[in-house]
């Protein structure tokens, strides 16, 4: 469905991709992790058409990227990171602006942006114009705008970012609909218990690398099942343990701080990469 | 096709919620301009046998035609930098060449709407020309050609601060040396050369030509339909280059 093959790019001296290779089955979510500036959006650009590769080649549902881009483009959504909705217009007519962009009849347009207010939880904000619109609106609305044309890949960038918790979750759910009706879904996010929520399987990118790739738990049960942190000498330390009785036997007697916990995806990035996933 | 209706139908949106707004700023500038050049100078300066006002009329035409379809550069800059509106258009599966045409002809759109306000005002001035088939072929081309370089330009530009620059120094210098309130042929020799390399300037010239019934010079609606289709295919160049 999705297929990138040593995808690179750079910007001027500096390469944000440096030789990105994945495939991403029909009906996947897949979540593309990892710290700001490693690549994360520049691959979605690169994929969406609104950015120019330096090498590498990327088919989406079939049809290459550069040499069948506009078949390319009809069978992917976008939902980008930046709040993009047109601030002078209304929720109707964004969407109404979308479909007319993806060539959809009137009647057509119209019944989708029924259905889809529905979907979102908006249809009594149809009317309303955009800028009036909560941040959390404002996301539901970009996601149905970009189901708009019922793409068979959907790409989130970002979806959840900046909103508070109860929201985020809103967004889950919505997410986790849109899979379970079919499409395939490439989500990036810095937020490590979205992906080890949503994701069928994760990739951590890392200064335009792809470090790790596969599915959650497959990547958390390399390290173990539980984690203990400590405080020594001032830092941080982190072990992992098959099971919570060998990590509490390494507790010993020792009055340090400490704390016992389940594995998580962080452990994973930071163990591959030294670093922290933060924005 | 639809790709280009579906750019042209959000501008006119656009513009059509913000109507009144629009038409008010763009009657005010030949308005002040109206009664600080016409109606200041008094109804007995002539210029080339016309009353000055009938003189300024045509020239008001050529600069407001000038001004709104390169202000589409604006709009266009507001969707880019601002509400990232371009990436929606840029994912869509429409070519180049219909975002381009879809924005010249939002551009040639605001210039006919400012067109028709001077005539609106020209009349209640008591000024009435002749607005024949050249008349609107020379506005039709001098939007074209402007509307065209404001999508080029504005594909190029990294902010709207930017924008604002290209503005000050090419557009306003052009609509005042342009032979919109004096006529060029007085000007020096030296400086009615440079002026003659000025678009502003054959526009001016074909529509005051056709607004007072006289012969125009067909090498000024040729350089114009020329400047305006090269124009074009640097606006879809830019829109190319445009994709980070």
């Amino acid at each position: 469905m999705i297929r990138i093959e040593n995808l690179t790019k750079k910007y001027n001296r500096t390469e944000a991709l440096k030789g990105v290779s994945l495939h991403v089955p029909a009906g996947e979510l897949f979540a593309y992790l990892g710290p700001n500036g490693s690549g994360k959006t520049t691959t979605i650009k690169i994929l969406t058409g609104l950015a120019v590769p330096t090498s590498g080649e990327a088919w989406l549902h079939g049809y290459h990227i550069g040499r069948q881009s506009i078949e390319a483009k009809r069978q992917c959504g976008l939902v980008p990171q930046n709040i993009n909705l047109d601030n002078e217009l209304t929720v109707y007519e964004n969407l109404d602006l979308h479909g007319k962009l993806f060539q959809m009849p009137k009647r057509e347009r119209a019944a989708k942006i029924a259905e889809l207010l529905e979907y979102v939880d908006a249809a009594d904000r149809k009317d309303s114009p955009a800028k009036h619109l909560s941040g959390g609106l404002r996301r539901r609305i970009m996601i149905a705008r970009a189901l708009m044309h019922s793409p068979k890949i959907l790409f989130l960038d970002e979806p959840t970012a900046g909103l508070d918790p109860a929201i985020r979750r809103r967004i889950w759910s919505l997410v986790k609909k849109i899979q379970q009706g079919g499409a395939t879904i490439f989500l990036t996010t810095h937020y490590i218990e979205e992906a080890e929520f949503l994701a069928d399987r994760v990739a951590f990118l890392d200064e335009g690398k792809i470090v790790a790739l596969d599915m959650p738990q497959n990547l958390m049960d390399r390290l173990g099942a539980w984690a203990l942190d400590r405080i020594e000498n001032g830092a941080m330390q982190t072990r992992y343990f098959r099971d919570r009785d060998e990590a509490n036997r390494s507790i010993g007697g020792q009055d340090d701080s400490f704390s016992v916990r389940r594995v998580n995806l962080e452990d994973v990035f930071i163990s591959f990469t030294g670093k922290k996933v933060q924005p | 096709m639809s790709g280009m209706l579906a750019i042209y139908y959000r501008e006119i949106l656009i513009l059509r919620k913000k109507f009144f707004r629009q038409i008010a700023s763009m009657a005010v500038s030949p308005l002040l301009y109206l009664v600080a050049f016409g109606l200041g100078m008094g109804r007995d300066v002539r210029v080339g046998g016309h009353a000055y006002l009938e003189f300024l009329i045509p020239g008001l035409v050529a600069m407001s035609s000038m001004v709104q379809a390169f202000a589409i550069a604006s709009e266009i800059n507001i969707a880019r930098f601002y509400w990232h509106i371009f990436e929606e258009f840029q994912a869509a599966p429409i070519r180049n060449i219909a975002y381009v045409t879809g924005e010249v002809l939002a551009g040639i759109t605001r210039a006919l709407f400012s067109t028709l306000i001077i005539l609106v005002i020209g009349f209640f001035s008591g000024v009435t020309l002749a607005y024949n088939f050249q008349f609107w072929l020379a506005v039709l081309l001098n939007s074209f050609v402007f509307a065209s370089l404001a999508v080029g330009l504005a594909m190029l530009v990294k902010s709207h601060s930017d924008q604002a620059l290209l503005s000050n120094f090419f557009i306003t210098p052009m609509a005042f040396l342009g032979g919109t309130f004096f006529p060029v042929d007085k000007m020096p020799d030296w400086a009615r050369t440079i002026l003659h390399f000025l678009p502003l300037t054959h526009a001016s010239s074909a529509i005051r030509a056709a607004a007072f019934n006289e012969p125009a010079d067909p090498f000024s609606y040729l350089l114009l339909a020329g400047l305006g289709v090269a124009l074009f295919v640097l606006a879809f160049q830019c829109v190319n280059r445009a994709r980070e």
